[in-house]
């Protein structure tokens, strides 16, 4: 397609559309959100983009395979299941790390929680992103 | 403890995530080499401390049981585990010379690994809502390696086989929802606890039957086998010998586990359905074998027709029947992935597996002979082989039952099963080559790595059958837990109040 104003539009959108991505991917800790709703939503980013501007931007600007996306994501995924080890716990089993935590303050909360639901972020976009590019591709 | 439960299952997916990363890229087999040794090696760690320590359980997460998912392994879990573990790692090996650059790019060694996390997972979980969730890895696993190389036979054979499955698995999904409606529970140990206290048993009856069709689709059992012979003899060699091995298996041993630990209420009912399934499944797997002229498809029918062996063992529910259905499990699997293994050397030294198009194996490759004899004597059940003691305890449990017609039939199914085997050996081997005077084995490219594994195999064929003993007791052992699931509950769910 070349629409002019879906493309303006899409420089805007797709902008958007991937800040609010990580913005649900963070909240979904404790809030509705997540790995897996922030990975639809910048899959659909990239969509829009790719119904903009071609496959060929779309893939140039995701920058990797969607595949080996997916392949990281799943890796991490995995990853955060295992680090469980290190602190003597069985498979996935949440371990956290307050940064700077003070008597009043809890810090900054990092976990392998989080690690999961990006690992999760980036198989739902790869996957995704590989289905519907080699979709427009076949038209 | 609960780390060697997670082994078995984490090396295979860390394995596929790493070959999937580098696939195309000739590291990719050697990936996948390292990780089923690594996985084997893991597999025969859990079954020595199963063996020592008895039932092991660990809950994953650290959410205690029955509401987390919980990894369990008995000696029937632990050593499905390592015979998975063998297969997988002897058909890596054959993946050196079975599997063209092309398939490697596609990402076969991440699917083969997959789909053994899948199987593994299978045998190792506590939990039956995760036993779903590991039939759908395996399915999407095996889906994905059925049409890779996407020939349009191989497209045929898929489809009629994800078709077949999704009716399988809405089955047993459906069974799981009312299951849990019943009970409020999907633990398997805390299920057989509960399952007793359920006010209607009529309806765990209805519901033990849609688990009885769901895993009998997935098991290849009459009537419901049809999807199998339909797609086994279409893919690569590699990929077939896994699917022979594991697949069908996977269904049967789902089956005896809840036929033995949560559906043993209304014995006379079920059980006597499943001894009339074996029965015609052995007869309708053996009969559809004869009229075969296909390498593939005759062993993929005898795939059916052993099947019902072990589901007779389930059947007749004594400790013998089950040591025996144990025992032919063990058994089947190394004799089948075997058979398909040696099949596609002979494929490749011939050039076809359509039986009359090919001849002169025996001429030209004595070695292949010899190797395809002991597997296929040992289905067939010849003395001293592995096959002839699981066909021998389970014709001793069913005349000890008095189902002599039960008896009689395993006997006449055995001697069918000759008759199948040695068509394959008058016809792929002993007369001469129809157009080509001399097929040569030494032709064959990357022949060592075909060989090895097929060798290895044989051997354990030959361990099995000239040393059944241990492997008795063992399975004697293993059948005496599926009979007094105590221990296992103890396990999981902690000593009772």
């Amino acid at each position: 397609m070349n629409s002019i104003i879906l493309i303006a539009g899409a420089r805007l959108l797709v902008v958007l559309m991937l800040v609010f991505s990580l913005f649900m991917l963070i909240r979904g800790h404790n809030e509705p959100g997540g790995g897996f709703i922030g990975g639809l939503l910048a899959a659909i980013g990239f969509v829009v983009y790719a119904i903009a501007c071609g496959t060929r931007d779309a893939r140039r600007a995701l920058r990797f395979r969607p595949s080996s996306i997916a392949g990281t994501g799943l890796g991490l995924a995995l990853l955060a299941g295992v680090m469980a080890a290190i602190w003597g716990d069985t498979l996935f089993t949440g371990q956290w790390l307050f940064l700077g935590a003070t008597e009043t303050d809890k810090g900054w909360p990092l976990s392998t929680v989080l690690l999961f639901d990006i690992g999760v972020y980036l198989v739902v976009l790869g996957a995704i992103l590989s289905i519907v590019f080699s979709l427009e591709e076949a038209v | 403890m609960s780390w060697l439960l997670s082994l078995p299952l984490i090396i295979p997916f860390a394995t596929a995530i790493a070959a999937f990363l580098v696939r195309g890229h000739a590291s990719g087999r050697w990936i996948s080499l390292t990780g089923s040794a690594i996985a084997l090696a893991a597999a025969i760690a859990l079954l020595m401390v199963v063996l020592d320590d008895g039932v092991i359980a660990g809950q994953m997460g650290g959410w205690p049981a029955p509401f987390g998912i919980t990894l369990v392994a008995d000696l029937l879990s632990a050593v499905m585990v390592l015979i998975t573990a063998i297969t997988a790692f002897a058909v890596a090996i054959y993946a050196f010379g079975d599997i063209d650059r092309r398939r490697e790019e596609l990402g076969y060694h991440a699917l083969f690994q997959t789909l053994i996390a899948g199987v593994t997972g299978a045998f190792l979980t506590g939990d039956l809502f995760n036993l779903y969730v590991w039939f759908e890895v395996m399915l999407i696993a095996s889906f994905g390696m059925l049409i890779l190389g996407g020939e349009k036979e191989q497209i045929d054979g898929g489809v009629k086989y994800v078709a077949l499955n999704l009716v399988s698995t809405l089955l047993f999904l459906s069974g799981i929802g009312l299951l849990y409606g019943m009970t409020g529970t999907l633990n398997l140990a805390d299920l057989a606890q509960k399952v007793e206290t359920i006010p209607n048993q009529g309806l765990l009856t209805a519901v033990a039957m849609m688990f009885m069709v769901g895993f009998g689709i997935k098991a290849a059992v009459f009537p419901l086998f049809f999807w199998l012979p339909a797609s086994y003899h279409t893919p690569s060699f590699a990929v077939s010998a896994v699917f022979a091995g594991l697949l069908t298996k996977v269904g049967v041993y789902a089956m005896i586990r809840m036929f033995t630990m949560i559906f043993d209420h209304d014995i006379g009912f079920t059980h006597t359905i499943l001894l009339w399934i074996a029965g015609f499944t052995m007869v309708t797997g053996v009969l559809g074998a004869a009229s075969q002229g296909d390498f593939r498809k005759i062993l993929s029918f005898h795939i059916i027709s052993q099947i019902g062996y072990m589901i007779l063992g389930l059947a007749l529910m004594t400790p013998l029947a089950l040591l025996g259905a144990v025992f032919y499990l063990v058994h089947h699997i190394i004799v089948k992935a075997n058979l398909f293994l040696i099949a596609g050397i002979a494929s490749r030294a011939t050039g076809s597996t359509d039986l009359y198009r090919i001849g002169g194996l025996y001429a030209s490759s004595p070695l292949l002979a010899v190797l395809f004899l002991i597997p296929a004597f040992s289905l067939a059940g010849f003395p001293p082989l592995s096959g002839f003691w699981a066909k021998y305890v389970l014709v001793k449990a069913s005349l000890d039952a008095e189902f002599w017609f039960m008896a009689f039939i395993a006997l006449a199914v055995g001697l069918m099963t000759i008759f199948s085997m040695t068509k394959i050996w008058a016809e792929a081997f002993w007369k001469p080559h129809p157009t080509n005077p001399d097929p040569a084995l030494d032709q064959v490219p990357h022949r060592g790595a075909l060989l090895l594994p097929v060798a290895g195999l044989a051997v354990l064929t030959m361990v099995i059958g000239l040393y059944p003993e241990p492997f008795v007791v063992f399975a004697e052992r293993a059948a005496a837990q599926l009979l007094d699931p105590t221990a296992y509950i103890t396990a999981v769910l902690g000593a009772a109040p």
